[in-house]
């Protein structure tokens, strides 16, 4: 028996064209968010509330990406900005390569910030980078305050933390702070957002910091 | 969920090492898992063998070498196992701490059977 030694990461194609994507995005001074989290927790909605704040004084372009439908592309439409589908057909998460195909049809000079809604999965997207600048993971109070426990890759991860639906707070058994508490047990530097798409409460908080950090000039 | 690609994606690079007529030589397939790779083990393995089936891999079985979940302390110094994705020194649970080992997805190595030329 002969034994070869190989020693590659399994997922170093997608690193590559992950790598590609940002030079890209760097190149055309696109700041891009990859947002993730279960099914239901509020990733359109967050962007239909953000898209309501910004659209006027941000040029904001939109992927969406999802299993089956395009239900939620036809949402962000309504918003009048560029807003492209990528349908997995049954993946899990989104690659780097989908994106890159995606970004064919729009117009990268025209953008300053590009979200990209990944597959509702709290796994599987942790593993591939799509050249975003940073994953924003969101989690609702109705999944309960354990999950950064339960998911520890993503919050791992991300950047900023949107913890969503924040009005039903007083019906759910979740503690807040301990839900928080957990998440930064996990990534102590994550940036902490408390939000409502029915009330908008934390909705401008969490649209200034995209405004600054779609801004600002990337250092050199 | 996404282990079948990952089994496929092993495959790729397997196939970058070996021609078609070897890859029927190849025993093991040696393969490192942190334990946050956000891998499960029983599924890629299951994936593994459905991928394989019936192409000239088919007689190569997964190795898996799992890599525990470690943080390197600033504040304390100590490297230390800790659950899995929890960045808190588990020995004076400080904050300040680097990941060393547990994120790793890799192929290894390869074994392969140069003596076998139609059964023992
Ligand atoms: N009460 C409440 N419901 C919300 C909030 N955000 C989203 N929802 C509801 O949660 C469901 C799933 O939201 P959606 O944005 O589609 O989640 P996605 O799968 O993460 O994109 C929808 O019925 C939303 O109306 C919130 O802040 N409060
Ligand atoms: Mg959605
Ligand atoms: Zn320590």
């Amino acid at each position: 028996m002969s034994v070869i030694t190989i020693e590659r990461k399994v997922l170093e194609k997608n690193d590559e064209v992950a790598r590609q994507n940002r030079e890209l995005f760097a190149d055309h001074g696109i700041f891009v968010i990859n947002m993730v989290s279960s099914p239901g927790a509020g990733k359109t909605s967050i962007l239909e509330r953000t898209l309501e704040t910004l659209r006027d004084t941000l040029k904001i372009a939109v992927i969406e990406g999802d299993v089956q439908t395009d239900l939620d592309a036809r949402r962000v439409a309504k918003y009048n900005v560029p807003a492209v589908q990528i349908v997995t057909r049954g993946g899990c998460h989104l690659e780097a390569n989908l994106v890159r195909e995606a970004l064919g049809s729009l117009k990268l000079d025209t953008i300053e910030l590009l979200v990209i809604e990944n597959v509702g999965n709290l796994v599987c997207p942790s593993n591939y980078d799509l050249g975003e600048a940073v994953k924003v993971v969101v989690a609702s109070t109705t999944e309960g305050d354990d999950k950064p426990l339960k998911y520890p890759a993503m919050f791992r991860n991300a950047s900023v933390l949107l913890i969503n639906k924040i009005d039903l707070l007083p019906y759910l058994p979740c503690d807040l702070a301990t839900l928080k508490d957990n998440a930064l047990k996990i990534n102590p530097s994550l940036t902490v957002f408390e939000t409502s798409c029915t009330s908008k409460q934390g909705i401008n908080a969490w649209c200034e910091w995209l405004m600054e950090n779609s801004r600002r000039k990337p250092a050199s | 969920m996404h282990e079948l690609s990952i089994a496929q994606s092993i495959i790729e690079i397997v196939g970058q090492y070996v021609t078609r007529a070897e890859q029927e030589q190849v025993r093991r397939v040696n393969v490192r898992i942190g334990a946050m790779a956000g891998v499960v083990p029983d599924s890629l393995e299951f994936c593994f063998a459905a991928v394989i089936h019936h192409t000239p891999l088919q007689d190569a079985v997964l190795v898996m070498e799992t890599v525990p979940f470690c943080v390197r302390c600033h504040a304390c110094g100590q490297t230390t196992e800790s659950e899995p994705g929890i960045a808190l020194c588990p020995a004076c649970g400080s904050a300040d701490t680097d990941i060393v080992s547990g994120t790793e997805l890799q192929v290894v190595s390869i074994d392969v059977d140069e003596a076998s030329g139609g059964g023992a």
